[in-house]
């Protein structure tokens, strides 16, 4: 028989997200707290994101991955909040009883007055991108051989291809040619990349490597070690223009092909997904559907920059600190909740729902669903437009925050707050 | 001459066509939206700068010990600089901030660690 032990909070996850929550709970006062952490150290994927841009928002400087955790670990030790590593949860219940395991303490149960859930995201994998060819090594996602790379010091390969122009992918295109190999193309399906232009320039463009749009990996070559692929020009429909192809003689293909919310605890709990995001559908509190467990960072919805994880994780712990003092959850009737709908040419805004009364100012979040220049995002409550946001650019590529303010919320009555894109010229 | 260059201080990637005289020395920009833009587009002409990041093997460790450059250095030495970082030697204990190559090939530029190693 195992004990269970009761405990007001409990975060799953010392990534980024874990870790803010974890402090902004604590600086609420919540000190019945334990952050549960699967890797060996806090920090997550910061850990092995060796290269610097982090924290332009949030420090007015621009930090490597470490360096930032460091900050938020630093602080968390400060407030001696404890953090338990090598600790894997294996499920958490809808009436938030939580079991993990770990080499340290064994099996043990917990029974938390509220979840923060905090898991990250994982990439998606070969299986899901239906690329041909046979079942050889060498094939990894950008994020393995990253950590391969950066934290255990093997190379993956001498020559590689990327698939897929996600930031993810173009800084290990700069990571595998400066440790000695040489990166012979990055592959992007879309006629666009989704990754910054910074990253284009400064991760391809300086070492010389092509960046081939409209094209995809259509064959893999290899019996036990990848020995090349061949790439192809798509149509608008994503299909493959025979007579198009390209071979490359290669070790090594990296995928980095999308990230994917790491969803399988906040389901087995009972927590509502949204196909939209992949992520839980929350609250302006970031609540979500079961009551006493949040959700926040990228395993609520996938970010681009950790600025804004951390931004909306200190609101996911202040708003769990407040559940737990007063034991009860927001109005969970429907008169007292706008519903948030995505509106044309906008595509996962979170939150999905707002309470009518909340305690501070909201942000919506959404990613555009193409590229528009010179257009305008505009929020409308029941149809009446009560912001609107001008930019030379939205992409797909960059989550795009419109502020609500409170003192606009508390003048809205009405039922539905929609955000939409409106003028300018998209390109899919 | 001209040369085309996409700025990279914002998501609108502005294509910049730059004019350079016969010596290659910057003249003048075109296509820049803002005077980030144009700030840019000189300064890559003139000098381009990176900042560096990488990882050293360390002895006494499993982990590699990430680095970084503690100020952009000039672009055309970043394959002389990852050369001579493949020749330093270090070993554990290493905390973060710390230097490990002082002005690293005469660029002004240290050498510091970026994490901690015990």
């Amino acid at each position: 028989m195992v004990c269970e032990q009761l405990i007001d909070l409990l975060v799953i996850g010392a990534g980024p997200a874990g870790l803010a929550a974890a402090i902004a709970a604590k600086e609420e006062g919540i000190s019945s707290l334990l952050v549960l952490e699967r890797e060996k150290e806090p920090g997550g994927i910061l850990r092995q994101c060796i290269h610097n841009g982090f924290g332009l928002h949030r420090f007015s400087e621009e930090l490597t991955g470490p360096e930032y955790a460091a900050r938020d670990i630093a602080r968390a030790h400060e407030l001696e909040i404890p953090i338990e590593c090598d600790t894997t949860v294996l499920s958490v219940s809808p009436d938030r009883q939580v079991t993990c395991v770990s080499p340290k303490h064994g099996f043990r149960r917990f029974s938390a007055k509220a979840i923060i859930l905090a898991m990250g995201c994982r990439e998606r994998p070969r299986g899901a991108l239906c690329t041909p060819g046979t079942r050889c090594a060498g094939i990894y996602s950008a994020g393995t051989a990253q950590r391969f790379v950066n934290l255990e010091g093997y190379m993956p390969g001498k020559r590689v291809v990327i698939l897929g122009s996600g930031d993810i992918g173009l800084i290990m295109a700069r990571r595998m040619t400066l440790q000695g190999a040489k990166v012979l193309a990055c592959v992007e399906i879309m006629p666009y990349s989704s990754g910054l232009n910074r990253n284009i320039v400064q991760c391809l463009d300086d070492y010389g490597i092509p960046l081939y749009l409209s094209h995809t990996v259509t064959e893999i070559r290899g019996r036990d070690r990848l020995e090349g692929i061949t790439v192809s020009e798509v149509d608008s429909n994503r299909n493959p223009i025979p007579g198009s192809e390209i071979r490359f003689d290669c070790d090594t293909l990296l995928l980095s092909c999308g990230l994917i919310p790491e969803n399988e605890l906040s389901q087995g709990a009972g927590v509502e997904i949204s196909p939209l995001t992949s992520g839980a559908v929350v609250r302006e509190t970031f609540e979500t559907s079961v009551p006493g467990i949040f959700a926040c960072g990228n395993v609520l919805h996938v970010h681009d920059l950790v600025d804004h994880v951390s931004n909306e994780s200190f609101k996911a712990g202040r708003a769990a600190a407040a559940y737990i003092r007063s034991a009860s959850s927001a109005e969970t009737d429907t008169a007292d909740v706008w519903k948030v709908q995505d509106g044309a040419g906008v595509r996962g805004t979170v939150p999905q729902m707002i309470s009518k009364h909340p305690s501070s100012d909201v942000d919506l979040m959404f990613r555009p669903s193409a590229v528009f220049r010179n257009a305008s995002a505009v929020v409308e409550c029941d149809g009446v437009e009560i912001l609107r946001k001008k930019s030379l650019i939205f992409t797909p590529g960059e989550m795009a925050v419109l502020t609500l303010k409170k003192a606009l919320l508390d003048t809205l009555s009405g039922s539905c707050i929609e955000v939409r894109m409106e003028g300018g010229s998209s390109r899919g | 001459m001209d040369k085309v260059i996409t700025c990279i201080n914002c998501p609108v990637g502005c294509r910049m066509t730059v004019t350079l005289s016969d010596h290659g020395e910057f003249v003048s920009v075109t296509g820049n939206t803002c005077p980030r833009g144009a700030k840019y587009a000189e300064q890559e002409c003139t000098l381009p700068l990176r900042m560096i990041t990488a990882v050293l093997p360390v002895a006494g460790s499993d982990t590699p010990l990430s680095v970084k450059t503690s100020s952009p250095v000039p672009k055309e030495m970043i394959a002389e600089i990852m050369e001579e970082l493949s020749r330093v030697s270090i070993s554990t204990p290493i905390s973060a901030g710390q230097v490990i190559l002082p002005n690293i090939l005469n660029t002004g530029a240290d050498l510091v660690a970026t994490r901690s190693l015990l």
